[in-house]
């Protein structure tokens, strides 16, 4: 089965074929799923050696002359090392680029914190509100969501991870009710490949379940449509990363806030990704034990 | 030799830089840029305020942001902002700051400000114009013998050289400001990954024109331009 990974090659390098405004720059990682693409079009297909800054600053020069850049690497090197080139040679020269990443959180689960990265997301909303931030829970969300990037100039941030949902729900850009429960309910909003453990989660709880793979721009109105008192946030970032939008668009509501994702702290341990999401109660028995206790403490 | 207009442009700078920084002691040649851009916006650069948006205009990255009294003055001087624009630089109205942003000032390629963002920038614009078949316009570049000290330019200058990438020239205007110096040279950074390189008078224009039109197919350019130290 394919791998979101995989999709992403896939679809970027029938982009290259199809339009003449897509490039793609690299920094050696995923260098050789690419080598065919570059044959074909070696002045799109840019792979700038071990260099994330030019990587960044590459992809901001080449859409400072119309063409639509792709870049791509590790989320910490995409985003965590290059952060000031995000900042500055896409963002302020009024620029934007499609940046994808793979290794998310804890992927590289094996290879220890120098390879993930739970603070990505967190990044791109200290640089203001002009990013999408676009967070697949499956292999068959990543076309459509790559395509539809590749079509603007906006600045879009693509999140792959190993992670995934059973189903994909290409149409999430809002918030998708995938379970509904009573009248009053409480909400438990699940980003990307949180989507499956919440379900398992909250099996045989009366909660309103919603998936988004596209936490920036948050479905505020759709929040507000949907939200009663209580608010769980799922997200498979770092813990509280959409709190601040979320008490922005309750803030006229009296309303109770659980935000659940990775912990801060670098747990300097290794397995797999599975022991990760255990250590930082991301999987079905963490999460429901943390849901349960929240709602359990209403009124008290 | 320099046409009538570029002439007159060239000799209402001083005026204009002082318009700008209200200093009457000191001569232009205090601002370390002027020489280089005079040269270049006078005769190399193929771009007017007419062509500030054409695709086939050459492109001038200021990467060194820090002091562009010299670059607003030129940028008035050649008509791409007006005068007026001088007489309030960083004031609450004001579209220049200290250092650039083009969103806010007509000609300006890039907002610079943080050291080593420019030569990467330039990279980026040369490989775009090549993708899409423009190959006349001509990239240039201008740092600061201090600013080679950020990493990220030692990024651009390996794989600019081992690409060949022979549309872009950098400038290094050298005041001999980096704290520890360059031994063995700045031109040898570059060269030993497969630049061209020009040491010239930062001060002579006929030299620096020399140096800003001498680069050579397959390979980036680059111009140091040495002048008095910064004291």
């Amino acid at each position: 089965m394919t791998d979101m990974r995989t999709a992403f090659i896939d679809t970027t390098t029938a982009l290259l074929d199809e339009d003449p405004r897509t490039a793609l720059v690299l920094a050696d990682i995923s260098a050789s799923q690419f080598a065919a693409a570059g044959h074909r079009h070696p002045d799109r297909v840019l792979n700038v050696g071990i260099r994330e800054q030019l990587m960044i600053g590459v992809a901001g020069g080449l859409a400072l002359t119309g063409l639509r850049p792709i870049a791509h690497s590790y989320a910490t090197f995409l985003v965590d090392r290059a952060y000031e080139q995000i900042k500055l040679d896409l963002d302020h020269q009024g620029v934007g680029a499609v940046l994808v990443s793979i290794g998310a959180s804890y992927d590289g689960s094996a290879e220890g914190r120098t390879h993930q990265s739970p603070g990505d997301v967190a990044l791109f909303d200290s640089l203001g509100d002009g990013w999408t931030v676009r967070v697949p829970g499956h292999p068959d969300e990543v076309a459509p969501l790559l395509r539809n990037a590749a079509t603007s100039d906006d600045p879009v941030y693509l999140r792959l991870s190993e992670q995934r949902n059973a189903e994909a729900y290409p149409d999430a850009t809002r918030l998708r009710v995938l379970r509904r429960g009573l009248t009053n309910a409480p909400l438990v909003v699940a980003v990307g490949p949180m989507l499956d453990p919440t379900l398992a989660a909250t099996e045989g709880m009366d909660v309103t379940v919603a998936y988004t793979h596209t936490p920036r721009p948050l479905d505020t109105p759709g929040l507000r449509a949907l939200a009663n008192t209580d608010v769980v946030l799922v997200e498979p970032y770092l813990a509280g990363t959409s709190s601040a939008l979320v008490s922005r668009a309750l803030a006229d509501v009296p309303h109770r806030l659980l935000a659940l994702g990775v912990g801060q702290t670098d747990l300097r341990r290794y397995g797999d990704p599975a022991d990760h999401a255990r250590w930082h109660g991301l999987d079905a028995d963490g999460l429901r034990r943390s849901i349960s206790a929240f709602l359990g403490s209403v009124g008290g | 030799m320099t046409t009538t207009l570029p002439t007159t442009s060239s000799a209402r700078l001083p005026g204009l830089i002082r318009r700008l920084t209200g200093d009457e002691k000191h001569a232009p040649s205090a601002h370390s840029t002027v020489d280089v851009l005079q040269v270049l916006y006078d005769r190399v650069l193929r771009v007017t305020p007419d062509t500030a948006d054409d695709p086939e205009r050459d492109r001038f990255l200021l990467s060194k942001g820090h002091g562009p009294a010299a670059y607003y003055a030129v940028l008035a001087a050649y008509g791409f902002i007006p005068d007026a624009w001088l007489d309030d630089l960083a004031g609450s109205e004001s579209r220049l700051g200290h250092h650039p942003d083009r969103l806010l000032v007509p000609g300006v390629e890039i907002g610079s400000g943080s050291l080593g963002h420019g030569l990467g920038l330039a990279v980026g614009t040369a490989l775009g114009l090549r993708a899409q078949g423009l190959l006349n316009p001509r990239v240039y570049v201008l740092l600061g013998d201090a600013e080679l000290d950020e990493g990220s330019n030692h990024e651009a200058i390996a794989y600019a050289g081992a690409t060949g990438l022979d549309s872009l020239t950098a400038v290094v205007v050298d005041n001999s400001s980096a704290s520890h110096g360059w031994a063995g040279g700045i031109a040898s950074r570059f060269t030993v990954n497969g630049w061209t390189a020009d040491t010239v008078d930062g001060r002579n224009h006929e030299a620096l024109y020399a140096a800003l039109t001498g680069h050579r197919p397959r390979h980036p350019h680059l111009v140091v331009a040495r002048i008095e130290s910064k004291g």
